[in-house]
């Protein structure tokens, strides 16, 4: 005799469901929990309610400069890596691109290189050809990683755009930059929005290659990271990582509340 | 060659790889005229449209709009526009900025171009939809905006690929009677492409019938319809019994024609020549046979008599499936129901003769 065969594994995923979050979740809701914990140590019980760490946080004079360092890098490389994406999702999505298949493939490849091993080799390049660590150099590594994703968000967007659309605009006498500009720019937009939030968001949480291509301006998770060795700075720490988090989390789903909006509207298709 | 006709498609042919899109077309376009492209579907039409707007590049051939010589000439400069198979109206802009995109260049004060564009929403009769976005248009509304976009450019040419497909039935029917008044009054030359004959023959001043890439033959739909010189053309348009034959030999004013069918029959010479012995195909429309009987009145050159096997009702008219004795094959009349005749006929024997007179024969080359 054997009972419904769907119940018993229904069961035990449900149960291996909330273990998982759990295990995901637990850990990054500490950061805020005990950013307002009157005590230098993450230890249970927690002693008391306390602004001292915000505070604290928000006056260290090395903050400013990092989170001021990592937006002047995020926000360029966003929009480099996002120009750049653009323009090979339209070129993969445009002509019939012999090989294109093979070509994505490339384009992932910085996706599945160990970061540690795409800045050993970005150092040396850059040390070979003389070229001094800066927050240039950062951002060169950073618009590295950020292409990918972003050309990975503009192709699905572009293969549900009727490209006809783009014909009708040539028909009816405009050159295809200005074509670009009056249909294929604003159609996509939530697309490329959705690709400038999430490239912005990479760059300004990544460590590795900051670490290793940064000069003396030390970007805003490097920053985190030397202040770890000080003990008492912790639950200061902590505070930076909870305003990071809040923030990173919201401008992700923004991005893909846009990527998914724009993929089911104003594809030119008769609904 | 320069071209003297308003449209010249000179020896044009598209290859897209191993595939012979279209193969070898000579075609005539006059100006002002309704044209049509018609056939099945991956015959070639949309492809050679879209060499028309600039698309497609032609791997041979010219062609030539107005005098003009096309080839190198890109989409945008030509003085053609297109009406998308799926319309292709732009879902970011209201009817009014899609009817005004092409107007941009044009440069126009504010009053001018407003004018401009509500007199083609007066055209297309939607003046009051002009703040109303695509997503709330229902089909023939959005193949309206997507004519009156493409006309308000004030083109030489207008192309149209299958514009009405996929409207339904009465709408279409409606749509087909719009669509030639409006041609008729802004006098713009029409390329239309269809794969539904009726609608070829109820719209176009003249059709040129495609198939696998190649041009058969080009005439008014009267010509096409009652004087086919293929057997492609006879059969696509209409229903067409056709049968195999050749030519035994010529009589001062018909030709004596063998067939396995229909026996030894007599044809009127039409305008194409056939030499004794050539194979032909023979070919009967359904309405040009009579039911032969002792009343019957008419001249009747030619008979066959089969057995009634099935009739069906289309109110005014009925067709009658008979099968010929001594051959399987099936032949089909068409006759008028006055007084009842269809049900006489559906309700008398069942062995029937029948006649036709022999101007209604039509003799096809390649058999
Ligand atoms: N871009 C293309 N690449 C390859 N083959 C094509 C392309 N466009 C059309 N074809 C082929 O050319 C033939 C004619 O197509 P088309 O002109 O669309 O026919 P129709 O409009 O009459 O249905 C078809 O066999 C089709 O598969
Ligand atoms: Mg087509």
């Amino acid at each position: 005799m054997s009972g419904p065969p769907g119940k018993f594994n229904i069961g035990w995923l449900r149960g291996y469901t909330v273990v998982y979050l759990i295990f995901i979740y637990l850990p990054i809701l500490l950061l805020p929990i005990f950013s307002f914990n009157d005590g230098i140590y993450v230890a249970f019980p927690m002693s008391g309610f306390t602004f001292q760490w915000w505070a604290e946080m928000v006056s260290q004079p090395g903050m400013h400069k990092a989170l001021w360092n990592s937006i002047a890098v995020a926000v360029p490389v966003s929009l480099i890596s996002t120009i750049l994406g653009m323009m090979g999702a339209k070129a993969l999505t445009s002509y019939p691109l012999y090989g294109a298949r093979a070509l994505t493939g490339m384009f992932t490849l910085p996706l599945v290189t160990p970061f540690l091993i795409l800045g050993i080799a970005l150092l040396i390049t850059f040390k070979n050809y003389g070229i001094n660590l800066s927050l240039f150099t950062v951002g060169v590594g950073h618009v590295l990683i950020c292409v990918p994703f972003s050309l990975f968000v503009l192709l699905s967007r572009l293969e549900s755009f009727d490209r006809s659309l783009e014909e009708a605009a040539l028909d009816l006498g405009e050159t295809p930059w200005i074509v670009f500009w009056r249909v294929t720019f604003p159609i996509n937009m939530p697309g490329i929005v959705a690709s400038l939030l999430l490239t912005f968001t990479i760059s300004f949480d990544e460590f590795l290659l900051a670490f290793f291509l940064t000069g003396d301006a030390s970007t805003l998770p490097i920053f985190i990271w030397s202040q770890l060795r000080f003990p008492v700075k912790l639950p200061s720490v902590l505070a930076l990582g909870s305003a990071i988090l809040v923030v990173t989390v919201f401008i992700v789903v923004v991005a893909e509340l846009l990527r998914r909006k724009g993929s089911t509207r104003s594809t030119g298709k008769v609904i | 060659m320069p071209a003297s006709s308003f449209i010249s498609i000179q020896d044009v042919s598209k290859h897209f790889g191993s595939i012979v899109a279209v193969d070898d077309i000579d075609v005539e376009i006059n100006r002002g005229e309704f044209f049509a492209l018609l056939g099945p579907s991956g015959c070639g039409k949309t492809t050679l449209l879209r060499m028309l707007a600039g698309f497609e590049i032609p791997t041979r051939g010219e062609i030539f709009i107005d005098g003009e010589q096309m080839s190198g000439v890109a989409p945008y400069r030509r003085p053609v526009n297109m009406v998308f198979q799926n319309y292709a109206i732009f879902p970011h802009l209201n009817v009014f900025q899609n009817i005004a995109f092409g107007l941009r260049k044009d440069r126009l004060a504010g009053d001018e171009l407003k004018t401009r564009v509500n007199n083609a929403l007066s055209l297309i009769k939607m003046k009051e939809f002009g703040e109303r976005k695509p997503e709330e248009l229902s089909g023939g509304q959005r193949q309206r905006v997507a004519l009156a976009r493409a006309l308000v450019k004030n083109p030489k040419v207008l192309l149209l690929d299958e514009p009405l497909g996929a409207l339904d039935k009465s709408l279409r029917e409606q749509m087909q009677l719009e669509l030639r008044q409006l041609q008729k009054i802004v006098g713009v030359t029409f390329v239309f492409v269809t794969h539904d004959q009726e609608e070829a023959l109820t719209m176009s001043d003249r059709i040129a019938v495609m198939s696998a890439g190649k041009v058969l033959e080009v005439g008014s739909p009267d010509d096409l319809y009652e004087r086919p010189q293929t057997r492609f053309v006879a059969e696509f348009l209409g229903t067409m019994n056709v049968f195999d034959g050749s030519v035994h030999a010529r009589d001062g004013d018909s030709y004596i024609v063998d067939t396995r069918d229909l026996g030894r029959i007599r044809a009127g010479v039409g305008a194409q020549e056939f030499s004794d012995g050539e194979k032909i195909s023979v070919a009967l429309r359904p309405e040009n046979l009579k039911i032969v009987n002792s009343q019957t009145s008419e001249d009747i050159d030619g008979s066959v008599s089969g057995v009634m096997s099935n009739t069906a009702y289309f109110g005014n008219s009925a067709q009658v499936y008979v099968t010929l004795d001594g051959s399987e094959q099936a032949l089909v009349v068409s006759i008028q129901n006055q007084d009842g005749a269809a049900s006489n006929v559906a309700h008398g024997s069942r062995d029937i003769t029948i006649g036709w007179s022999r101007s209604s024969v039509l003799l096809l080359k390649d058999a």
